[in-house]
């Protein structure tokens, strides 16, 4: 089948509705109006819901409401609109409601601006609301796993009954390229705990108020027991070139792009770098660094924010190996050229050591 | 019953079949509800069990609970129970009536809910009218928290956090819920009742059930504000608190109807079928298409590794240029993306956009050194002249290159295309010259590709039609100019 060429955004709706996706409430914010009105267009056709909501706020607790019903639904928003919704995510965690949420990340913090940034990545992937939970988060890298990784972000939120965050950034939002999708689409689902308002789901109860200490811990310790699940299941990232890696890169989204390119042009050098792309940013691939740690010798952290993603890559690596780190933030993008150089210079340095016979120290 | 008629008498106000038999509490509790004596809840509990009762309306009903005294009604109700966030109980009855438009949604409100943090969901939920009865119980303050000060407290009343009586220099006065919402024109039914005393009360029963009448009527947005006493926080008793309703809390808050459009109101319809599962993909336009009739084979005798940066105006094409480039790059086969500037840029000042073609998988969409650049203005040419790749190209639309930017290890086409564009009937063709140009010089794109993305992209025929002479013309100026180069 031919390729279409399409915007992220647009293409995360497509993959939403052929997924059985029917409702959607948002509010406008760029970069990620595009899904909103894609939404507005398509949604009703669909024979789905769409409304543009009073605010943030008052979409995810539509979500909360669409959830409830037993709809697969979604939101889309960027930082300023997603810390609004902290709220509503905390509660859906908490009451174990499904749903998908995109991130079209941008400048922070504040009003910061509209490029693309990754600065939203604490307050998606560590759950930025309160009390103990998670959201399961996606970081897709092209605007074809913007639409494979909504349609994955539907399964993943059905099968741990959580939210489930599709976090990209403006540059993956906005940019074109050839997609294609399932050429049929997916039935929606009809949960069996769900508040329909039917006989049958009569004795069905949306909530996360537990008053009794002992109830709550036991509810608590039960989401736990799915995050551990989905830690042993579903972490997912892209390795290239790694297997005789000693230098190996890592970064999320667009960058995973960037990184790529650098990969090519210093193996082309002679060096041995590798990329490691996490897609799933909760559970982080630990399991993927810990692998790929026995051979590296040092891992370099790239990120458009300013040591985020970086926290997770030295837990997962525990100090076994030094990790190096580059940013740009505020909307500027770390240039292959500037990783490119940087990449070299570890090379150099490795050598250098080599030559010396010091071992290199872990830097923890 | 045969207690009752042992004992002599007729039990005339029997337990709702809306409530659940028995209600469920800690063993040391069970013996009473979580309500206070003389507290308005259990009444208007009551009152809305027997509305759902009457209707028929049980296997329909969806209660939403919200935040504070009234959390409790998934304990008492035996209906479809969602408990929501602080305020938030219009949103979530929003989605849940729209998606579940047979439903009867109702959503219970405490009046520091509803008209503090809840403000802005109940104002768009009833100015959106949507299709929910709400039921808002004011007793002008905060119970469950301990009584702290809510915009309903009275001018004058003691709260924790308003000790000295609420003073309308530093709290403002009382918002008035029913009269601020009766100002919109999409609700249908508003109206303020009070538990004051009985005759009071057999007209809030009455006002509840036609608010939730009103929705299986499928008539729209119905509000039921309901003076309610709370002895405990008031500090009264029971009977004392329901003369506080009638003979203080009614003076600034009167009774009475603020809106009724229930006779004018049409009926809800029921909703359009959803279209079969068949037809999404037909609906979303992802249909397979045929392949290309150009494949990569048959289109490339070359590997193609086109970097290419466009830069103008806004309002020059520029992002349009890059599109019809990649559309036609896809449709001859090749890997492509296209990256826009984006945002205010959009509007005003200065857009570019990068575009790849390839005949190898793209590892990243942006482009930082180009081996292509189009600068469709003097400052574009200026922001990205250096960046261009030793060996690259540099097309730019002017009449005299600057010699500042001029660079020995890059190839040069310097040319109006505005005025060409403007010689073939409209200047706003430029893009198209220049693109042709670029094609020309380029050679990795077969002009079949070039019309198909053209004519997938720019949807009017007259547009189409000067946008390919446009091309051919850009192509012509380019090849002109390389025998001038080649025979100067």
């Amino acid at each position: 089948m031919r390729k279409q060429l399409m915007k992220g955004n647009e293409a995360i709706v497509k993959s939403a509705i052929l997924a059985g996706c029917r409702a959607f409430y948002g509010y406008p914010i760029t970069p990620a109006s595009e899904i909103a009105e894609a939404a507005a267009e398509y949604m009703p056709q669909a024979g789905g819901v769409f409304v543009q909501a009073e605010s943030e706020v008052a979409a995810i607790n539509m979500l909360y409401g669409a959830a409830s019903a037993g709809v697969r639904c979604m939101t889309a928003s960027s930082g300023p609109g997603i810390s609004l919704m902290q709220e509503g995510i905390s509660y859906m965690a908490g009451a174990e409601l499904p749903c998908v949420i995109a991130d079209i990340t941008r400048g922070g913090p504040g009003l910061g601006n509209i490029a693309a940034e990754q600065g939203d990545y604490h307050q998606v992937v560590k759950g930025g609301g309160h009390g103990n939970y998670r959201t399961l988060v996606l970081a897709p890298d092209s605007v074809q796993e913007m639409a494979d990784l909504t349609a994955l972000a539907f399964e993943l939120a059905d099968r741990y009954r959580n939210p489930a965050v599709v976090l990209a950034d403006g540059f993956v939002g906005q940019m074109m390229e050839p997609v294609e999708f399932p050429q049929a689409a997916a039935a929606p689902r009809q949960p069996t705990w769900a508040v329909t308002g039917t006989a049958e789901t009569r004795a069905n109860l949306i909530t996360s108020l537990y008053l009794d200490p002992d109830e709550l811990e036991a509810h608590q310790r039960g989401l736990e027991a799915k995050y551990r699940l989905a830690e042993q299941r579903e972490t997912r990232a892209e390795e290239w070139s790694t297997e005789d890696a000693e230098i190996v890169l890592t970064g999320y989204g667009i960058v995973g792009r960037i990184l790529k390119a650098v990969t090519s042009e210093a193996r082309a050098d002679g060096l041995k770098v590798g990329l490691l792309r996490p897609i799933t940013l909760y559970p982080f691939p630990r399991a993927h660094f810990q692998r790929l740690a026995r051979r590296a010798r040092v891992f370099i952290v790239v990120e458009m924010s300013n040591g985020q993603l970086i926290e997770d890559v030295r837990l997962a690596l525990n100090g076994a190996r030094p990790v190096e780190f580059f940013s740009r933030v505020g909307g500027n993008v770390p240039s292959h050229q500037e990783v490119l150089a940087l990449v070299r210079e570890q090379a150099r340095r490795m050598k250098r050591a080599q030559a010396s016979g010091k071992e290199q120290m872990a830097h923890v | 019953m045969s207690n009752q008629a042992e004992a002599g008498y007729v039990v005339s106000h029997g337990r709702s079949k809306a409530f659940y038999e028995r209600f469920e509490r800690k063993s040391e509790l069970q013996h009473q509800t979580h309500f206070c004596p003389g507290c308005g809840h259990g009444t208007v509990h009551k009152m809305l069990a027997q509305a759902i009762d009457e209707l028929g309306i049980q296997d329909r009903t969806i209660m939403i609970g919200p935040v504070g005294c009234g959390v409790f009604t998934y304990y008492y109700f035996d209906v479809g129970n969602v408990q929501a966030a602080h305020g938030r109980a219009p949103a979530v009855a929003t989605a849940m009536k729209r998606s579940r438009p047979e439903s009867i949604v109702i959503s219970y409100q405490g009046d520091g809910d509803l008209s503090a943090i809840g403000s802005a969901e109940i104002l768009h939920a009833a100015n959106r009218g949507e299709h929910i009865s709400v039921i808002f119980v004011n007793n002008a303050i905060y119970s469950m928290t301990g009584g702290q000060f809510a915009p309903t407290t009275l001018l004058g009343q003691k709260s924790t956090t308003t000790p000295l009586g609420r003073s309308a220099k530093a709290e403002g006065y009382p918002l008035h819920i029913s009269e601020l919402l009766a100002t919109l024109q999409a609700p249908v039914y508003i109206e303020r009742v009070g538990l004051g005393d009985n005759k009071q009360v057999a007209q809030a029963a009455r006002a509840v059930r036609r608010a939730v009448e009103n929705q299986v009527r499928g008539l729209g947005f119905s509000l039921v504000e309901i003076l309610s006493p709370c002895p405990t926080i008031w500090k009264m008793t029971p009977v004392e608190s329901q003369h506080w309703v009638r003979d203080v809390m009614e003076k600034t808050f009167p009774l009475g109807v603020f809106c009724d459009r229930t006779r004018e109101a049409q009926a809800q319809t029921a909703p359009a079928a959803a279209p079969p599962l068949e037809r999404i993909p037909e609906i979303l336009g992802v249909v397979g298409a045929a392949e290309p009739e150009f494949s990569a084979t048959q289109a490339r005798t070359a590997e193609v590794d086109l970097e290419v940066r466009i830069a103008g105006f806004g309002g020059q094409g520029v992002l349009l240029l890059g599109e019809v480039l990649a559309e036609a790059g896809l449709d001859a086969g090749l890997e492509v993306s296209w990256l826009p500037s984006y945002g205010p840029e959009m509007r005003s000042g200065t857009s570019n956009c990068h575009v790849r073609l390839s005949s190898a998988p793209i590892d990243s969409p942006l482009v930082s050194a180009p081996n292509m650049l189009i600068a469709m203005n003097e400052p574009s040419l200026r922001k990205f002249d250096a960046s261009v790749r030793p060996g690259g190209w540099i097309i730019y639309n002017g009449d005299e290159f600057p010699p500042e930017c001029m660079r020995k290890d890059v190839h040069v086409l310097a040319h109006p295309f505005t005025h060409l564009a403007d010689e073939l009937g409209d200047a706003r063709a430029c893009n198209m010259t220049m693109l042709g140009a670029l094609l020309e010089i380029a050679g990795a794109v077969p002009q079949a590709s070039i019309d198909a993305a053209l004519h997938r992209l720019v949807r009017n025929p007259r547009w189409v039609e000067l946008d390919e002479r446009a091309l051919e013309r850009g192509r012509a100026v380019c090849r002109e100019s390389m025998v001038e180069e080649v025979t100067r």
